[in-house]
């Protein structure tokens, strides 16, 4: 590589419930992003002049987030105008795509500051709402064999034995490490609060963790796509899985992703650039991966996107010190962990979006802060970044702490 | 020749008339399209002098449909050519409807088909409401779709989710029902008030248009960006892929087309449609289900009814045993006008098996399809008793009697002792041989089989069996019984089983064999419902109850090893029946126990233990070496292997009696056009090479028959 990219900074606004009522939901997606133009800025004492580009993820770029709304940002924020912003679709992978795109412009000599990141606000523009052939082209539709993606959570609780229990353990616990890495300040330099007009404070933590879960408890939990799947769409499923009897339906709102609130930046540069401008380095861009699997059951990618990124960096699993991947369901990471044997102890080890939310377009680039943050904390050298994308899409990313 | 003629009044109303001279109806032929063409072009030029236009026919039928003879010769690479073909007569309909004069169709009869895209392209429509006036899209059963604006206008005149059920079920309309959802816009009472209608209508709107030729059209029930029609198409998408497996290409075109016409202007919208109507054109499943219809209109013809005997019509029936099937016929006969007589050993019993009418009736009621005043008239029509002297008055009589040669004897000949000597006397066995049967009947030339199918008036295919002896009138007099309770007859000749019985035990044995030979429960079952089967196999092995399938090999067993021959006793099909019946008491779903199991109050699953009954190392050699396409290949070819063996035999007649019968009678899949057309279809060498293979792997029912071996090597077609 001719050039070797580092993160210098990782930062992300707290994530509130993505709803009426929800901390956020009073601000703008533009201003959500703009706060955190502001505080990367501030913190970093950078010349924005300095950035070439910003590249945000975002999965409903329609209505207040349609139209380039990276650029439309950093326009209404103080950085210079030579900066130039454009969005980056890759559904839940957006994020983390965004972070590769950054590590791939300044790896490849051509630029040398770029800003990632990511924003959804799915509380003022609903999930879907940008529409998408796979839903509502019925050609398209058939030949995808098109099921809502919780159906391939079930599907996959179902082809590997996971219990409605195991499943709701699995969430348990990750409130658990959610709550203790919160209480004990783990995410503090990571979340920029968010604030209003006024300089006042309009949401400063995460909303979502709830670390009074227990498996009882969200055990009377309704299985969300148990009625549509019985009525609907299991018979979709099992036209590509033939071998299933039913589909076990085990996912609720518990033991999945939460729909939040929620920004990310993250800023990338060369060695040399970072040197000219003070910064320090905290982590480098090791290796990077896309791949796509089935797209029926959909979420099953991780697995062969953290192969291949392995691969790339002539690395095993073994190697990885933290892994980190996105809690769209539990089956996703619990499949994942089983596929590549992976203890316990080495993954989401400070809980993930079944605790905190998955505010879409926003997530790689959050995920991605909180592994540079714990590898610092545990003094440990390398991560594994990752997440399950629509269309049976898959992302990974490896960074070594420096 | 002329196909148009056209009239003015003093309103300067315009009357065209379509009558093609040279034909009993009008048809979407060349000489219409040109015709037509010229019409329209002759109106445009007139047009400042005409007020209106009435559209109506000079024959019974007002149109029907297009030329299937022309489709079925069509060749793969013709999907364009005849997709753009279509075009010239949209281009007419187009013309007709821009006029900017009003144009009314005066729909005399029937308009199916092309004959309602006619009436599509007309700005109003006012039918007759008499008995054979229906309009309709019937396309969608031909494997077709409305390639003449039918689909672009039904979506922009009633809205996407009005349209798609008249466009995807095919279904006809009477002219109340279709002005009820939309598809016609009055209803006259006979030719001059239609005429009046018309006149009148066109007299107050002069300057007609479609409505989505007006600014600002919105598409009723909501345009394509609605969140009424974004939240309904992908659930009308996963329905139709859930209920037909994406086995009928028809189906999901119309969705697709319906859809896709709603995004578009209306010239872009036809020309998608066009595309699609030529590419549904050259599919095998359209030539399948055309090759369908053709056989069933010859069937319905009469085509395998002797000559030479005046038809027929029965005034009294008798039945004999009031079980299920008894009780089924008495309805489907007392609803077709005829007298009945059932009979059982007890009145009780006999009342019990005409209460099942009344059962049915009131299910019918329920749903508005009959009235309390059929119930009381139907409900008369059945004599229920328990005396033989009462069947005295009946011209036929059908035994449905337990399936057990003794007792059909003795009731045949109680029942003969009551009977005039010319009475038809049928059993409705489903596996015994008519001629063996026929020997306790007093005149075996009027002994014959009827095959009903389960439930009796559901299901509308009646299978008739000719014994050795059964004579040439018997058959005609029984063949116009069939026809008067409107069920569909086909006619075999005897042999164990017959075909219908005969196939299905062939596929349900295949179950066995696949059990025995390692594969999954669960995937075959599935693999089955994919190929378009109605139920699995090991489904369908539970619903006749393994019981009555482990009675019914022991008596071919006895019978084959009394005429010397030897039963395949230890193969898989006897010995899984006899573990299932004698060692695991699993006898069907009746039992509430067999292949799967049945909870109270929850839906079936697989017994859990039945893959532990299944030898390890057949079930790894399965899953290393049983495709998913063996297993569909298995369960399909089985039937049409055995269905070639009964043609060969002669227990099959014909083709056509093949491929209704087992569409009608076995579900085997519509898209297939019956278990013949499906090696057709396939392509008759490819098949017979592929059974062979299947004989090689699997074993010897595969083996292609003589018959199937000389027609893939001349490459002649079923």
């Amino acid at each position: 590589m001719p050039v070797e990219a580092f993160v210098y900074d990782a930062i992300r606004t707290p994530r509130g419930k993505g709803k009426v009522g929800g901390g956020l939901h009073e601000v703008s997606p533009i201003n959500l992003i703009v706060g955190l133009l502001e505080a990367l800025k501030e913190r970093n004492h950078l010349d924005t002049k300095q950035v070439d580009d910003v590249v945000l993820g975002c999965v409903s770029p329609v209505g207040e987030q349609g139209a380039v709304l990276p650029k439309l940002a950093l326009l209404a924020s103080s950085w210079d105008q030579s900066v130039a912003g454009q969005q980056v679709n890759r559904f839940c992978g957006s994020g983390l795509e965004t972070v590769n795109i950054a590590a791939m412009k300044v790896a490849s000599g051509w630029e040398d500051l770029v800003v990632a990141g990511g924003i959804e606000s799915m509380s003022r523009v609903t999930m879907g709402s940008d529409g998408g052939a796979w839903v509502i082209d019925p050609d398209a539709n058939a030949k995808l064999n098109y099921v809502p993606q919780g159906i391939g959570a079930d599907l996959i609780a179902t082809i590997d034995g996971f219990s409605r229990q195991d499943v709701d353990a699995f969430a348990a616990r990750s409130h658990q490490r959610a709550a203790f890495a919160r209480d004990n300040g783990y995410f503090d330099n990571q979340i920029i609060p968010v604030l209003g007009l006024n300089g006042e404070l309009i949401l400063g933590h995460d909303e979502l963790i709830r670390p009074s879960s227990t498996v009882e408890s969200l055990g009377k939990l309704k299985a969300v796509f148990k009625d549509p799947g019985e009525q609907l769409f299991d018979a979709v499923a099992k036209l590509r899985y033939p071998e299933i009897e039913a589909i076990n339906h085990v996912h609720t709102a518990g033991n999945s992703s939460g729909i939040v609130d929620g920004a990310s930046l993250v800023l990338i540069g060369s060695a040399a650039k970072g040197a000219e401008l003070g910064l320090r380095p905290r982590a480098r861009i090791v290796a990077t991966a896309v791949t796509s699997d089935e797209p029926t059951i959909m979420l099953t990618a991780p697995t062969p996107a953290a192969e291949k990124v392995l691969r790339k960096a002539g690395m095993t699993v073994a190697d990885i010190d933290i892994f980190e991947l996105n809690e769209a369901f539990a089956s996703v990471v619990m499949r994942f962990q089983k596929k590549l044997n992976i203890p316990d102890e080495k993954i989401n080890v400070n809980g993930g979006a079944i605790a905190m939310g998955h505010p879409l377009g926003a997530t790689g680039g959050m995920i991605l802060g909180t592994v540079v943050e714990e590898l610092e904390r545990r003094q440990q050298r390398f991560g594994l970044v990752t997440l399950c994308i629509g269309g049976g899409m898959g992302i990974a990313t490896i960074i070594e702490r420096v | 020749m002329s196909y148009f003629s056209s009239s003015k009044d003093a309103d300067n109303i315009v009357t065209l008339i379509m009558d093609d001279t040279s034909r009993p109806v009008n048809v979407m032929n060349q000489d219409f399209i040109e015709q037509l063409e010229a019409t329209v072009n002759q109106l445009a030029e007139e047009i400042d002098t005409v007020s209106g236009v009435i559209l109506t026919s000079g024959k019974k039928t007002f149109f029907a449909g297009g030329d299937l003879d022309e489709i079925l010769a069509l060749e793969p690479h013709q999907a364009a050519e005849y997709g753009e073909k279509g075009l010239r007569i949209k281009a007419s309909f187009r013309k007709l409807e821009t006029l900017g004069k009003p144009v009314v169709a005066a729909i005399n009869g029937a308009a199916l088909g092309g004959g309602y895209e006619v009436c599509l392209a007309t700005h109003y429509r006012v039918a007759i409401d008499q008995r054979g006036m229906v309009v309709g899209l019937p396309e969608v059963t031909l494997g077709l779709l409305p390639g003449a604006g039918g689909i672009v206008r039904l979506v922009r005149k009633v809205g996407l989710q009005a349209a798609l059920p008249i466009l995807s079920q095919g279904r006809n309309y009477p002219a109340t029902a279709a002005l009820a959802n939309g598809m016609i816009d009055a209803i006259a009472t006979d030719n001059d008030d239609m005429i009046a209608k018309a006149r009148a209508w066109i007299k107050a709107n002069p300057a007609a248009s479609q409505p989505w030729d007006v600014k600002r059209f919105q598409f009723p029930g909501g345009n394509v960006d609605s969140r009424e029609i974004l939240s309904f198409i992908p659930i009308a998408g996963a329905t139709l892929l859930n209920r037909r497996k994406g086995l009928y290409p028809a189906e999901s075109a119309i969705l697709n087309c319906a859809v896709e016409s709603m995004r578009v202007d209306f010239d872009s919208a036809s020309r998608i449609e066009s595309r699609y109507l030529g590419s549904l054109s050259v599919t095998p499943e359209a030539k399948n289900m055309i090759t369908y219809f053709f056989q069933m209109q010859k069937l319905q013809a009469g085509a395998a009814r002797p000559e030479g005997f005046e038809r027929s019509k029965i005034n009294t029936l008798g039945i004999l045993g009031a079980g299920m099937m008894g009780a089924g016929i008495a309805y489907c006969a007392a609803a077709a006008g005829i007298n009945v007589v059932l009979k059982d050993v007890s009145a009780e019993q006999a009342e019990k098996g005409k209460a099942y009418s009344a059962t049915v009736l009131d299910g019918l009621i329920k749903r508005g399809r009959a009235s309390e005043q059929s119930k009381v008239e139907i409900l008369a029509r059945i004599k229920a008793t328990a005396d033989m002297a009462d069947l005295s008055s009946c011209d036929l009589v059908v035994e449905a009697v337990f399936e057990k040669q003794a007792l059909k004897a003795t009731v045949t000949q109680q029942a003969e002792q009551h009977l005039p000597e010319h009475v038809v006397f049928a059993s409705n066995t489903s596996t015994l041989p008519i001629s063996s049967l026929a020997t306790a009947s007093r005149k075996p030339e009027n002994f014959i089989g009827l095959h009903f199918f389960s439930p009796v008036d559901k299901m509308a295919l009646v299978e008739i069996i000719c014994g050795e002896q059964t004579s040439d009138e018997t058959l005609a007099r029984s063949y116009d019984f069939v026809k008067q309770i409107r069920k569909v007859p086909i006619v075999v000749n005897d042999s164990r089983c017959f075909y219908t019985s005969r196939v299905y035990e062939v596929y349900q044995d295949e179950a066995a064999w696949l059990l025995e030979d390692g594969v999954n429960p669960v995937l075959m079952e599935n693999l089955a419902v994919q190929t378009g089967l109605p139920v699995g196999p090991l489904a369908a092995n539970d619903e006749v109850a393994q019981r009555l399938i482990f009675d019914i090999k022991n008596s071919v067993r006895a019978g084959v090893e009394a005429e010397g021959g030897s039963y395949a006793v230890d193969a898989a099909p006897y010995q899984w029946m006899k573990k299932m019946v004698e060692e695991l008491g699993r006898l069907g779903k009746a039992s509430g126990a067999g292949y799967y199991d049945y909870p109270i109050g929850a839906t079936k699953y697989i017994w859990p233990e039945l893959r532990s009954l299944q030898s390890t190392q057949a079930k790894e050699n399965a899953t290393a070496t049983i495709s998913h396409q063996d297993i569909k290949d298995r369960l399909m070819f089985c039937q049409s292997v055995e269905a070639v063996r009964c043609l060969e035999e002669n227990v099959l007649r014909s083709v056509e009696d093949c491929n209704i019968g087992s569409i009608l009678g076995l579900g085997f899949p519509a898209y297939t056009g019956g278990q013949l057309q499906f090696i057709n279809s396939y392509g008759v060498k490819a098949f017979a090479e592929r059974a062979q293979q299947l004989a090689d792997r699997f074993g010897a029912r595969f083996q292609p028959p003589k018959l199937l071996i000389d027609k893939a090597a001349t490459g002649e077609k079923f």
